[in-house]
This record gives structure tokens, sequence and C-alpha cells, in this order.
């Protein structure tokens, strides 16, 4: 099958890689421990643990666009940003 | 009685999963994979790391769209949900007039959007339109293709007329769901027509208001055809909604990489203000039966 009009690059790959692996990686997590264990954080509302993946990727997609818009192109530190912000989220949200 | 659980009920989503693979997550890939790459046609592709991004997110003609966008949806909102509810709490609950009313609504939402254009197009025409007409000769000055003012009234008067209906329909199977137990409650407690929208109809709309707030935004902030038809994004940019600068940068201007980046963006953006319409609405109905109780 020809893919070359999806015009595929090695950091896309990696990047829907990179999702695809954490569905599976929640996935698995929620067989192991069922429920999406809901709780009520800092936000003051129910959110699961499918939420709070959603609120992650959202708010890193946000950063990095941030990043881009106000400091510069060398997209690591909004990387870097982005993941102790994922941490927050499923730690305090 | 106990569920029963049987994961292999999972199959049955299978058929859905590939039609929004083929429809939905496919083009999305593509356009991500765009966006980072410019091109000039034959599937031949240059990387370009994050510049799209960069020159879309320091442009003014992005901002302008958006600003445009966000006005039009606020707009569209302020005015066709509130009047939405108050058309679904006139109409007839029983009777003849009940499919009489709710065909009339439904007529709007039948007529294609091209076609919604063309009629107000031609409808607001000053030699040939009535309302343009009309207006002239009550000495209105009033041109769409040469005010931006009028251009956006008529803009907003259009989607007044096709949409509000969705939300009239929705709000009123709202209502239609109450039921008499509720009401007869509230007279027996001497509650006010005022009361008794707010704690009972009002609560009870909650859940087609959510769905009827969701499509509304999605839809006014993806707004194209109407405008394009009417009015092709002018008079100069004035209605240059982003997704009518957005088909000009990739069909007219064949920016490919430029309109990848800006459709990013412009999912994120109408994916984030969803997010946080859903979360808002579904968590004040999940908090209202705990306020009724207070009350």
């Amino acid at each position: 099958m020809d893919l070359s009009w999806m015009a595929w690059t090695v950091p896309t790959a990696l990047f829907f890689g990179t999702i695809i692996f954490l569905l599976i990686l929640m996935g698995v997590w929620e067989y192991a421990k069922p429920g999406g264990s809901p709780r009520v954080g800092i936000l003051r509302f129910e959110t699961t643990r499918g939420d709070r993946l959603f609120l992650s990727l959202l708010g890193s997609a946000f950063i990095h666009l941030a990043w881009l818009g106000l400091v510069g192109p060398d997209l690591w530190w909004a990387l870097g940003l982005s993941l102790i912000y994922a941490i927050c989220v499923f730690r305090w949200v | 009685m106990e569920k029963t659980f049987n994961n292999k009920a999972w199959f049955l989503v299978l058929p859905v999963f590939f039609l929004v693979a083929i429809s939905a997550i496919i083009p999305l890939m593509t356009v991500v994979n765009y966006s980072v790459q410019d091109t000039f046609g034959n599937n031949q592709f240059f990387w370009a790391g994050t510049e799209w991004f960069r020159e879309v997110l320091h442009s003014s003609r992005f901002y302008d769209a958006l600003l445009k966008n966000l006005a039009f949806s606020a707009i569209i909102l302020l005015i066709q949900i509130p009047l939405g509810i108050s058309i679904a709490l006139t109409m007839p609950k029983k009777g003849i007039w009940v499919p009489v009313c709710l065909v009339l609504m439904a007529l709007p939402l039948l007529i294609p959007w091209n076609v919604v254009g063309t009629i107000w197009q031609v409808f607001g025409r000053a030699d040939i339109g009535l309302l343009g007409y009309t207006l002239a000769n009550l000495g209105i000055d009033y041109n769409y293709a040469n005010n931006a003012v009028d251009a956006w009234i008529t803009i907003i008067v259009m989607d007044v007329w096709h949409w509000t209906s969705l939300v009239v329909l929705l709000s009123y199977a709202g209502l239609v769901s109450i039921p008499e137990a509720y009401y007869q409650a509230a007279r027996i407690d001497g509650a006010s027509r005022w009361k008794v929208f707010r704690y009972i109809q009002l609560p009870k709309m909650n859940r087609v208001l959510l769905i009827a707030v969701l499509l509304r935004f999605m839809d006014s902030f993806m707004v194209y055809t109407e405008p394009f038809v009417l009015t092709g994004g002018g008079p100069g940019n004035s209605t240059t909604f982003l997704s009518i600068d957005l088909v000009k940068m990739a069909i007219g201007q064949f920016d490919l990489g430029p309109a990848a980046a800006m459709s990013i963006i412009y999912f994120l953006i109408v994916l984030l203000v969803s997010w946080a319409f859903y979360t808002v609405m579904t968590n004040y109905d999940a908090d209202a039966p705990e306020k009724g109780v207070q009350d």
C-alpha cells in the first residue's frame, strides 16, 4: 500500500507512536486496576485516568504552542515543562 | 440485577472505529505530517520543522481571523440559546399545533448551507431582494457587499435564521420529557413562572442544552459556507473567518504547510473550548441535585 501521500516523517511517526503507546499503557493500567480511579482533585470536579491523560496531552500541546509563539523554536524545554505538567495533572487533578 | 460483562461486545465497535479512522484519524495524521514539511506538489516533501507553526503564531492575519471567529461564536451563542429556549417554552405541548410547529421549526435545518447563503445573498440585494429593497425604500443605507457592519449583521441574522431551530427542537425535547408531577408540585408550592423555569425546566433541559451549546459553538466556530457564498470573506477582510482564510491559504495559495499548521491550532482551540463547555455543563448538572436540596 502506497502511503507516500500521507508524507510520513520520523518525528511525526514517533509522535503518533508515543500517543498509541500511551493509549495501550492506559488500557493495560485499566486492565490491572479497573474503574478508571475517579477522584475529585484541585479542579474540584471528578476526573478519571482517561480525563487526566486528555488534559495532559491537550495542555502539553498548548505549552508547546505558547513556547513557539513566545520564546523560540527550541522545544526541548517545552517538552520538559509538559512532562512536569503531565505529572502534576496525574498527581493532583 | 447483575450486569453481564462480555468483552466480545467490543468487536461491535470495530466498524465505527474503522469509519472514524478513515474519516478523522488518518486525515488528522496527514495534516500533522504536512504541518512540519513543505511541498511543491507531486508528493515531494521537504522538512520544515516548526517553521509553519511559528509563522502562524506570529501572523496578525491569524489572530485577526481568530478574533472574528470568537466574536461570531459568542454573538451566535448569546442570541441563539436564549432565543431557542424562549421559542421552545412558548410552543404547544399537545394538540394539532405540535406537529405543525415542529415541521415549521425543522424547515430551515433542511436547507443546505450554500443554498442558505444564496437565499440571503439575493434577499439582501437592494435591486432584487425583498430585504434590501424594503430597507432601501425605508431610507436605510444597507449594503452587505460594501459595509462591514452590514455584512456582519447579515451573516449573524442568517445564522440565527438557519440554526436557532436546532436549539428550539433540542430544548423542546427536554421540556416535553419533564413529568407533569413536577409542575403540580410547583403549583402546590405557589412557585412563580420564573421559579418554575429556574428550578424545574432549566435543570431538566441541561443535558440537551449542553448538546445545543456544543453543536452551535463548534458549528459557528467552523462557519465557512454561508459567509463564503454571501460575502466571500469581504468587504475587505471583515468576514474572513479562520476557515475562509484556511481555504484561501491551502487551495488558493497552495501553502499546504502553513495551512496544516493553522488547522492544527484551530483544531486544538475547538477541542479546548468544547472540553471547557462540556466540563462546566456536566459538572453543573452533577451539582444541581445537591444545590436543590440546599435550596
